[in-house]
């Protein structure tokens, strides 16, 4: 996974960077305009450009609006700003741990979310309030940190310092413990199995606006530290006694990545639920096109984790409509053959 | 490796979930006050899916894993014969609720009761071979698909209970109850329902047990347009939803999700609904909404009343 692109100069870097911006405006513009409704294209086209001059024409009416703007917007920000995360940390996870399996749940982020939403659904009526603010996504952002923080503190005890090796194992150790105590609390309340599995399986289908607002500041954050961290990554990657010598203490910039990372993947999770796939093959991705450098690795896979669950929305709303398919059930069926393709040309290439 | 955990683990928990979409509790009205009179002729043999049955005797510690089962037991007057029945059986009052489960069934549990008959909605974990190898009778009632399903799966139940003229006389005023309801109930024509199962949308389309209440009215479910999705339990898009603009919205989460007619206009895109602005969101109890068993004539009272309500 190391092996870096002949000829992938700067120029090319940023060639690509603009192109994977123009694929995720690409995108939205597609979650816009397509779905279980069909709206008329120049009518949503009016809505969203219609405060440009010299765009004129009729917008929508007042149903049609509504769902453009309550409903359907805000899944496509949600399934940008969750893909981000998701891809983003994927990549992240990758590069501190200087192994391609890494994937945002590494840590147990996904076991403790599980737990946290579980626990959320049993003990609240499902989606009920307290004190006006949603259990469920506080409870599994909160479940995924204490996931990861136990996975870190475990890990760090194992090894005298965190090494990678002990924080990947005590990694799998947390998450399938976290897994048994989720599947306990579930069996004792069978009634609650058809809406954690709906959970588990993802969903952007409930988003409106206050999702999206409440895992911003997170998401942004999160990949804000992440894309400032790129090329002390690259430096890591060359093992950590040689980062030491370059001034580096691997261990701190471990933490803050993993820190980051998790937040983010928490972020993701309380809204969306779990959604496989994206943080592991979105960087993997980009890493066949632009080769191995972090620095661009880490934004480059924010934007083309925006694009890819976009899209992978897009086919959840449409493929059954007026039905939905979980999104984790889209993201690996459209995800994995994509990224078999992409593994096979890469092959031949080089 | 932890998402070979997890897809196995999804696996179990989407037979587990399809069975519970289906899982519904029949219960009676008159709380099945009707002592045994009908002694019934034993033995009792009959021909299931499972394989024949016989029951040798006039059954005394009957355990129910399936709510509507339990319903209909009380209801046809056998609810004395019932030793212990699982954790989501919560009606009628009085019935021996334990923590027994249906869902995952655990034979030796079961055994612990001493049981002489077992009735189960499905065969979850090799429960009917397990309690078969020890001589144990297990009826298997399958979430009904038409009301016909329940009125013989009602019979049924009389017959190996020893109660088959209740159970006839169970039916009978179901029957003409239902006859009563759909002659009085003001035409459906041109009135469309949505049915909420949860808050993500999931819903039910006409080819399942509570759909059909909904065709019987003659009201049109915008569910029947996801038909491919899922088993007749499609989850719906909510923009499909606005869309549609329903004028029934029946709420059938109220316990599990918290949702009431308020938590449904205040969603986003809601609240200008024709439904939720002419008031028919209605609320129905989970359970009534979701068992198959006699005390499905409130539910279709109440849709009637709501209906009556949306279309004056």
């Amino acid at each position: 996974m190391t092996r870096v692109v002949p000829g992938s100069s700067r120029r090319r870097r940023v060639t690509v960077i603009v192109a994977a911006v123009g694929i995720v405006t690409l995108a939205s513009l597609a979650g816009l305009l397509v779905g279980p409704v069909s709206l008329d294209a120049s009518g949503v086209m009016h809505e969203l450009f219609g405060w440009l001059p010299l765009v004129s024409g009729d917008g929508l009416d007042d149903r049609q609006a509504t769902i453009l703007w309550q409903l359907r917007a805000p899944r496509v920000a949600l399934a940008c700003v969750v893909g981000a995360c998701l891809a983003v940390s994927g990549a992240a996870y990758q590069g501190a741990f200087r192994n391609p399996l890494a994937d945002p749940y590494l840590l147990g982020a996904a076991a403790g979310a599980g737990l946290g939403a579980t626990i959320a659904l049993v003990a609240g009526t499902g989606g009920s309030l307290i004190a006006g603010t949603p259990l469920l996504p506080i409870a599994s952002f909160v479940g995924a940190l204490v996931g990861v923080g136990i996975a870190y503190a475990v890990g760090g005890a194992m090894g005298g310092r965190s090494t990678t090796t002990g924080l990947v194992l005590a990694g799998v150790a947390v998450a399938s413990f976290l897994t048994a105590v989720q599947t306990f609390v579930q069996q004792q309340n069978s009634e609650t199995l058809r809406e954690v599995y709906t959970w588990i399986l993802g969903r952007l289908a409930t988003a409106g606006w206050g999702d999206v607002v409440l895992i911003l500041p997170y998401a942004v954050l999160s990949v804000v530290v992440l894309l400032l961290h790129g090329r002390v990554l690259d430096a890591m990657g060359l093992g950590d006694d040689e980062a030491g010598s370059l001034g580096l203490r691997p261990s701190r910039v471990r933490l803050a990545v993993i820190v980051a990372a998790s937040l983010a993947t928490a972020a993701a999770v309380a809204v969306a639920g779990l959604i496989g796939f994206v943080g592991i093959v979105v960087p993997h991705a980009v890493r066949l096109v632009v080769g191995a450098s972090n620095r661009w690795i880490v934004p480059l896979s924010a934007l083309c984790g925006a694009a890819f669950l976009v899209l992978a929305d897009l086919a959840a709303r449409t493929v059954v409509a007026p039905g939905e398919l979980p999104i984790g059930v889209v993201t690996a069926t459209i995800g994995a053959p994509f990224f078999a393709l992409l593994l096979r040309r890469a092959g031949r290439i080089t | 490796m932890r998402k070979v955990f997890a897809s196995s683990f999804f696996a179990g928990v989407l037979a587990i979930a399809l069975a519970a979409c289906g899982s519904a509790d029949p219960s009676v009205d008159d709380g099945g006050g009707a002592r045994a009179t009908s002694a019934g002729a034993f033995p009792v043999t009959l021909d299931t899916p499972e394989g024949p049955i016989t029951i040798e005797r006039r059954p005394t510690r009957i355990v129910s894993l399936s709510s509507t089962a339990t319903e209909m037991l009380f209801e046809v007057g056998a609810g004395d014969q019932v030793a212990a029945v699982d954790d989501q059986s919560d009606y009628p009052e009085g019935a021996p609720t334990t923590d027994l489960s249906g869902y995952e069934p655990n034979v030796e549990a079961i055994l612990s009761y001493g049981p002489d008959l077992v009735v189960a909605a499905g065969d979850a974990g090799g429960l009917v071979k397990g309690l078969r190898q020890l001589g144990v009778p297990v009826l298997v009632q399958p979430a009904a698909a038409r009301l016909d399903d329940t009125y013989e799966q009602i019979r049924q139940l009389g017959d190996v209970t020893g109660h088959r003229t209740e159970a006839d006389a169970v039916v009978d005023r179901m029957r003409a109850e239902v006859d009563e309801i759909l002659a009085s109930a003001p035409g459906g024509e041109g009135l469309t329902v949505y049915h909420e199962l949860d808050d993500t949308y999931y819903s039910v389309t006409s080819d399942t047990f509570i759909g059909q209440v909904y065709s019987m009215l003659g009201v049109e479910n915008i569910a029947d347009e996801a038909k491919g999705a899922g088993s007749g339990y499609p989850q719906l898009s909510s923009e499909y939803i606005v869309d549609r603009d329903p004028s029934l919205i029946v709420l059938a989460d109220g316990e599990c999700c918290g949702q009431s007619p308020a938590t449904v206009a205040a969603r986003p895109g809601w609240k200008d609904l024709t439904a939720v602005a002419d008031g028919s969101v209605i609320a129905i109890d989970d359970d009534i909404a979701s068992r198959w068993g006699p005390r499905v004539v409130e539910f279709l009272r109440a849709v009637v009343g709501a209906l009556e309500g949306s279309s004056t």
